[in-house]
């Protein structure tokens, strides 16, 4: 690596251990989760409630679908050169009862993937600046 | 107390990227619905518009914006957005109109102009924003319609074949539809040789964008029968609700679904409760269905729309499109106008040029496209932001 700092990608959404989480937040008066945080309204049409708490979400599930993106995206997103295409997972955690998008980690391709295939999160570059190196989530599969 | 209105015009402009004002694809659009209807544009009251927000401010206000071009009359003028489902909501607010008793005769009209190449997002650093998140992070339009299409080939067992062939048999009725922009014929072959983009998504298995325009004549029956048109094609239902908490299908732009975590809370796929309210408000079922026209915005989003029409059960389309069941001719043929396939995107002009394509098949004027004996048509259409909509026409 270059020795520059590690920073995320976008600031609070994830903790920065070994063993990552992402943080959402959950509503206190009916317990659904949100991701990214939601701090002003229930979502839920049942649930009037304005408080949230900040919680760590389930750091691994089950994968529900799953791709690749072969050509490189617009800004903002920042490619390396040359471009590497890299895979999509879309993941469901089980307690949270929810689908979170991210990357897959580097190295690994859709052939390597299946639906319902158990998945954890990991902390990977996303790209490097002048100062700094950004990171972002992305999925894995789980080790066993 | 019936609900209907009819359709007493269609028209479109060509789909293509002419790179035009979009205002001259309405005016044109218009000017053939209106002399399809055989009604002058003095006798329009109502301009119902589908805007379109890549065109500046004369397309925040499609409807005024029209309404100038063809000359002011004094007609009262609306503007809708709803992402995809624009056009339907331009022609329910039309319909509201006119059964209210306001309005006889109504022009309802949409149409864009699309820039080349990826919709990106305004810069800088806006976390905020789930449209710039999903960017910055790497994952873009196709990325979603590829979700969906791994996942039927993961729990369904549809294959890279079956999304192809959904592309041959939409261009081969394209290619008869001078409307269309692609009219090329494809083969397996060519899908299979055109470039992944998200896998398993070829090139040729994702619609692009185009510039088009739809617009359509709609009058009360008692309008309609008075000038000799009382067995015109009617609009039986519009549904254009939202979604039901919590969407459990991860939608553009979002990073993640609802969260189905609370007491007394399931989750709901979105697309399938779109066609619900129409059914209900034709008070007909999928049963009685001629032929559709879906939102293809993916080969295998064809597949989706089918079995959230309750043309198939769910995991069966292929099954019906391997029996040519939805082919022309078929037994329930889907997107005979050669679908967004052959059209390419036109955001508030699409939802309405479904609604075109029913009324010339249920006039049967469609030519080789034609699909015989066809009384009852469904449109189906989903865009961002909990838009969505599904229109019957009947005869």
């Amino acid at each position: 690596m270059s020795g520059k700092p590690l920073v995320p990608a976008i600031e609070g959404w994830h903790t920065m251990e070994a063993k990552p989480h992402l943080i959402g937040t959950q509503c206190e008066g009916c317990g659904t989760f949100f991701f990214p945080k939601q701090n002003h309204f229930c979502k839920n049409p049942d649930c009037e409630s304005t408080d949230f708490r900040e919680v760590e979400l389930s750091r691994t599930g089950h994968i529900w679908s799953y791709t690749n993106a072969c050509y490189k995206p617009p800004a903002p997103f920042v490619a390396k050169e040359p471009f590497e295409p890299y895979a999509i997972a879309a993941v469901q955690l089980e307690n949270e009862k929810m689908v979170v998008l991210g990357q897959v980690a580097e190295g690994l391709s859709v052939a390597d993937l299946k639906v319902g295939m158990p998945m954890e999160l990991v902390l990977e570059e996303l790209h490097e600046t002048d100062e700094d190196v950004k990171v972002t989530w992305k999925w894995q599969p789980l080790a066993s | 107390m019936s609900n209907e209105i009819a359709i007493l015009g269609a028209g479109m402009h060509p789909w293509g990227k002419w790179g035009h004002n979009f205002v001259e694809y309405g005016v044109a659009a218009a000017r053939e619905a209106m002399a399809d209807a055989g009604i002058p544009w003095k006798d329009v009251t109502f301009v119902s518009g589908g805007a379109t927000i890549r065109c500046g401010y004369p397309g925040f206000v499609a409807g005024s914006t029209f309404a100038q071009a063809l000359g002011w009359q004094g007609a009262e003028v609306n503007t809708s957005y709803a992402a995809c489902a624009s056009g339907s909501q331009a022609l329910a607010a039309a319909r509201n109109k006119i059964l209210s008793g306001e309005c006889e005769v109504a022009l309802v009209v949409g149409a864009d102009t699309t820039p080349k190449g990826f919709l990106a997002p305004a810069g800088g650093y806006r976390p905020e924003d789930p449209d710039w998140v999903r960017f910055y992070l790497g994952i873009t339009n196709p990325t979603y319609f590829a979700l969906y299409a791994r996942r039927r080939m993961d729990v369904y067992g549809d294959t890279l074949d079956d999304f192809a062939a959904v592309k041959v048999k939409n261009s081969l009725v394209g290619s008869k539809n001078p409307r269309a922009r692609y009219r090329k014929c494809f083969t397996a072959e060519d899908v299979a040789a055109s470039a992944m983009v998200a896998d398993p998504l070829r090139l040729m298995d994702i619609c692009a964008t185009s510039d088009g325009g739809a617009a359509l004549i709609v009058s009360s029956l008692e309008y309609a029968r008075k000038m000799g048109k009382g067995d015109a094609p009617r609009v039986a239902a519009i549904s254009t609700v939202t979604p039901t908490f919590a969407s459990s299908v991860v939608e553009m732009p979002d990073i993640a679904t609802d969260s189905a975590a609370a007491a007394g809370v399931d989750a709901h796929a979105y697309r399938s409760t779109i066609p619900l309210k129409a059914y209900e408000e034709a008070g007909i079922g999928p049963q009685d269905i001629d032929l559709a026209e879906v939102y293809d915005l993916s080969t295998a989003l064809e597949l989706d729309w089918i079995e959230d029409l309750q043309l198939a059960p769910r995991g069966e389309a292929a099954a019906l499109l391997r029996a040519g069941d939805t082919a022309l001719g078929g037994k329930i043929p889907v997107n005979v106008s050669g679908g967004l396939a052959c059209f390419g995107e036109a955001v508030p002009a699409q939802a309405l040029s479904q609604v075109c394509e029913l009324t010339w098949q249920l006039r049967e004027q469609a030519g080789d496209r034609q699909v015989q004996g066809a009384k009852v048509g469904i449109t189906a259409n989903q865009g961002l932001f909990g838009h969505g909509s599904s229109v019957i026409i009947k005869k």
